[in-house]
C-alpha cells in the first residue's frame, strides 16, 4: 500500500477518525467496487491515487484492501500442465494390484484404453488455433499414396465417426445419428459426418469423442470374454470384436501423431506391450490381403503345389527391433498355410514403430523396411500388402 | 479443463461404479481428475516425483475405499481436492521431519510455516480452477496479462462495472484459501466450489 498518508490506524489497532473522513457515500462506493483492479494494478493512475487516498480514511476498504492484495500473491501459474502420460498406466495398476477388480477392464481393450487417454491428454491444453490447424490425412490406396486434407477437430470426428462402428456393434447409440453414409466403411462414414456437420469440427467434438471410448470400453468389460468372438462390421472387411479394439487402438495412436505433429508437440509410440499387439494383428491380417491381392494381380502369383491347410508353406521372416519387437513368419503363398522357418525365403527387419507408420501409410514401402535379404519380390509384395492394410 | 454442469447424477453413479469394482470407472475417474489431483499435490510439495507418488495414492485410496466417499456430503472434486490435499500435506510433513530430525536446516516453526503456506497454496490453486469461469478469466487478463480492467471489461465484452465486479469477487474467493479450518477439510476446499 501507497506510504504517501498517515496510516489511518491509532496503536491500538483500531480505527482513528481522520480529521478529513468522509461518510461512506457514493463515492465509497465507487472507490469499493475499484478495490480488486487496484489491488491487481489494473486500474488508472488517479483512479489508484483516489482508492490509496480512501484507504486512509476507510477502515473497512483498508481491510479488503489488504486481504485482496494478499490474495494477489496466491496467483499462481498453472504448473506441469503436462502429466507424464505413462502415470496414468502405474497408478491404474497399482490401483487394481491392491484391490483386483470384479469386473476387470479387457486385456485386448486396455490398448485402446490407454491411446485414447494418451490422446486426450494430448488435447488437454489445445486452445482454437491447434483445434484449427491443418492436418493431412494419410493412406494407401491401389498402391498409391492419397491424402485428405483437415483439421484436428476433423481428425477426432473421423475417429469418432468409425469407433462408431464398434459401437453399432455393440448396440450403442450411432454417433452419426440419423446420417446415413452410402456404405458403412470408414471413410464413407467420416465424409458423410463431415458433410452433414453445418460448420466444419471444433472442440466441441471432444466430449461426445471421448465419452463415446469410455463408453466402448465400459459395455465391452461387462460383456466380457464372450464378445471377443462377436465381428464388428467395416464395409468391405469385418474384424473379430478384439482386433476392432486393437485396430482403434492403432488408428488412435496413427492419428494422435498426425495431430501432435500438425501442432509441433512431441508423441511417443505406445507401450512396448500395445505395440507388440499392434504389429501382430498386421502381421496376422497380411496372408489374408496377400491372398486378395493375389487375386486383383497385384501380388504376383503363386508358381507352387497346392499347400493343404495347415502345412508350412514358403514364408517371409518380419522381425520387428525395438520395444515391442519379435518375430513374425508370414506365410507368402496362403493363408491357410503355416509360417515355417524351414520354408523362409525373405527375411525383413523394421522398427516397430516404423513397421506401424509403414501400415498406417505414412511410409511409403519401398523406403520401409531397415534390412532386407532373400526373394525380392516376396519382400516387395509383403510391404505393399503392408501399406494396403492403411485407410483413411 | 473444468466440465461444466456435471451434474452431481454423475459422482454418485461414479461412487457406485467403483463399490462394484468395475475396473472402466477407475480409469474414467483418473482421467475427469488426474490433472487435478497432480497439479494440487505438486502445488504442495513442489516435487514431480513426489506429486506422482500422491497421485498414486489418492487414487488408490478412492479405488480401495469407495465407501468414504458420501455424494450427499458435496461434489466429489471437492472431496477429492482435500483428499489430495491431505495425503500431500502428510507427505511434505514427514519428509520434512526426517529431513529435519537428520540435521537438516530449519527449526520445527519454520516446517509448521511451510506446511501452511503449501497448504494455503493449494487451496488457492483449487479456488482459481472451481470459481465461475468469467472471474477466472477476467483474473488471468487483468493479472497475468497484464491488462487493466478497462481492457479487460474490452476483451470480455462486458461493461467497465462489471469487470470492476468479477476482479474483486474473484479476488475475495481467493482470499477464503488464508482462512485457516481443518487444513484441507471439505469446507476448506469446497467452499468456492
Amino acid at each position: 500500500m501507497s506510504g504517501r498518508r498517515p496510516g489511518p490506524y491509532d496503536d491500538r489497532g483500531t480505527l482513528a477518525p481522520g480529521p478529513d473522513a468522509l461518510p461512506p457515500g457514493p463515492e465509497h462506493q465507487v472507490l469499493k467496487s475499484l478495490l480488486g483492479a487496484w489491488a491487481l494494478a489494473a486500474c488508472a493512475p488517479a483512479e489508484a491515487d483516489a482508492v490509496e487516498e480512501h484507504l486512509g480514511v476507510c477502515g473497512s476498504c483498508a481491510d479488503e484492501a489488504l486481504r485482496l492484495r494478499e490474495a494477489v500473491g496466491l496467483l499462481q501459474r498453472p504448473e506441469s500442465l503436462d502429466l507424464n502420460p505413462a502415470l496414468r498406466t502405474r497408478v491404474l495398476e497399482t490401483c487394481l494390484e491392491r484391490r483386483p477388480p470384479r469386473i476387470p477392464v479387457p486385456a485386448w481393450a486396455t490398448a485402446y484404453d490407454t491411446e485414447t487417454a494418451r490422446l486426450d491428454a494430448l488435447l488437454q491444453d489445445f486452445g482454437d488455433n491447434e483445434w484449427h490447424a491443418p492436418v493431412r490425412l494419410r493412406w494407401y490406396e491401389g498402391d498409391e499414396a492419397s491424402t485428405r486434407r483437415t483439421t484436428v477437430a476433423g481428425v477426432i470426428a473421423h475417429l469418432m465417426s468409425v469407433d462408431g462402428l464398434v459401437a453399432v456393434a455393440l448396440g450403442l447409440e450411432d454417433p452419426l445419428g440419423d446420417v446415413r453414409p452410402e456404405r458403412a466403411t470408414p471413410s464413407d462414414r467420416t465424409e458423410a459426418y463431415w458433410r452433414a456437420a453445418r460448420f466444419p469440427p471444433t472442440r466441441a467434438v471432444r466430449g461426445p469423442w471421448r465419452e463415446q471410448s469410455h463408453r466402448l470400453i465400459r459395455t465391452v468389460s461387462f460383456t466380457g470374454s464372450d464378445t471377443g468372438r462377436m465381428t464388428v462390421p467395416y464395409g468391405d472387411f469385418a474384424l473379430p470384436l478384439h482386433d476392432a479394439m486393437l485396430d482403434r487402438a492403432f488408428e488412435c495412436w496413427v492419428h494422435a501423431e498426425d495431430i501432435a505433429e500438425a501442432v509441433d508437440y512431441p508423441y511417443d509410440p505406445p507401450a512396448g506391450r500395445h505395440l507388440h499387439e499392434m504389429v501382430d494383428l498386421a502381421a496376422r491380417l497380411l496372408p489374408v490381403v496377400l491372398e486378395n491381392r493375389r487375386h486383383h494381380g497385384l501380388a504376383a502369383p503363386v508358381e507352387r503345389r497346392l499347400i493343404a491347410a495347415g502345412e508350412p508353406g514358403r514364408s517371409l521372416r518380419l522381425e520387428i527391433e525395438g520395444s515391442g519387437g519379435g518375430e513374425w513368419l508370414i506365410p507368402l503363398d496362403s493363408p491357410a498355410a503355416k509360417g515355417s522357418a524351414e520354408h523362409e525365403v525373405a527375411h525383413v527387419a523394421l522398427d516397430g514403430a516404423e513397421f506401424c507408420r509403414l501400415a498406417a501409410g505414412h511410409v511409403p514401402p519401398r523406403e520401409a523396411a531397415a534390412g532386407q535379404e532373400g526373394d525380392r519380390e516376396a519382400i516387395r509384395d509383403v510391404l505393399l500388402a503392408a501399406a494396403s492394410l492403411s485407410r483413411m | 479443463m473444468q466440465k461444466k454442469d456435471v451434474p452431481p447424477r454423475w459422482d454418485r453413479k461414479m461412487q457406485q461404479r467403483l463399490a462394484r469394482g468395475e475396473a472402466a470407472a477407475l480409469g474414467e475417474l483418473y482421467d475427469r481428475f488426474a490433472s487435478l489431483v497432480h497439479g494440487l499435490a505438486h502445488r504442495v510439495l513442489g516435487d514431480e516425483h513426489a506429486a506422482d507418488t500422491v497421485t498414486r495414492d489418492v487414487f488408490a485410496h478412492v479405488w480401495q475405499h469407495p465407501d468414504t466417499y458420501d455424494p450427499r456430503q458435496g461434489p466429489l472434486r471437492s472431496w477429492l481436492a482435500a483428499l489430495t490435499n491431505r495425503l500431500a500435506v502428510e507427505r511434505l510433513r514427514t519428509t520434512e521431519t526426517a529431513a529435519l530430525a537428520r540435521g537438516g536446516p530449519g527449526t520445527t516453526e519454520d516446517l509448521e510455516r511451510k506446511v501452511r503456506h503449501a497448504t494455503v497454496a493449494a487451496r488457492a490453486d483449487y479456488i482459481v480452477q472451481s470459481m465461475p469461469a468469467p472471474l477466472r478469466a477476467a483474473l488471468e487478463l487483468a493479472y497475468f496479462q497484464r491488462r487493466d480492467y478497462r481492457q479487460t471489461a474490452a476483451d470480455l465484452g462486458v461493461t467497465d462495472e462489471e469487470a470492476r465486479r468479477r476482479l474483486r469477487l474473484g479476488l475475495q474467493l481467493l482470499a477464503t484459501a488464508h482462512d485457516a479450518g481443518t487444513p484441507g477439510a471439505p469446507p476448506g476446499m469446497g467452499g468456492a466450489a
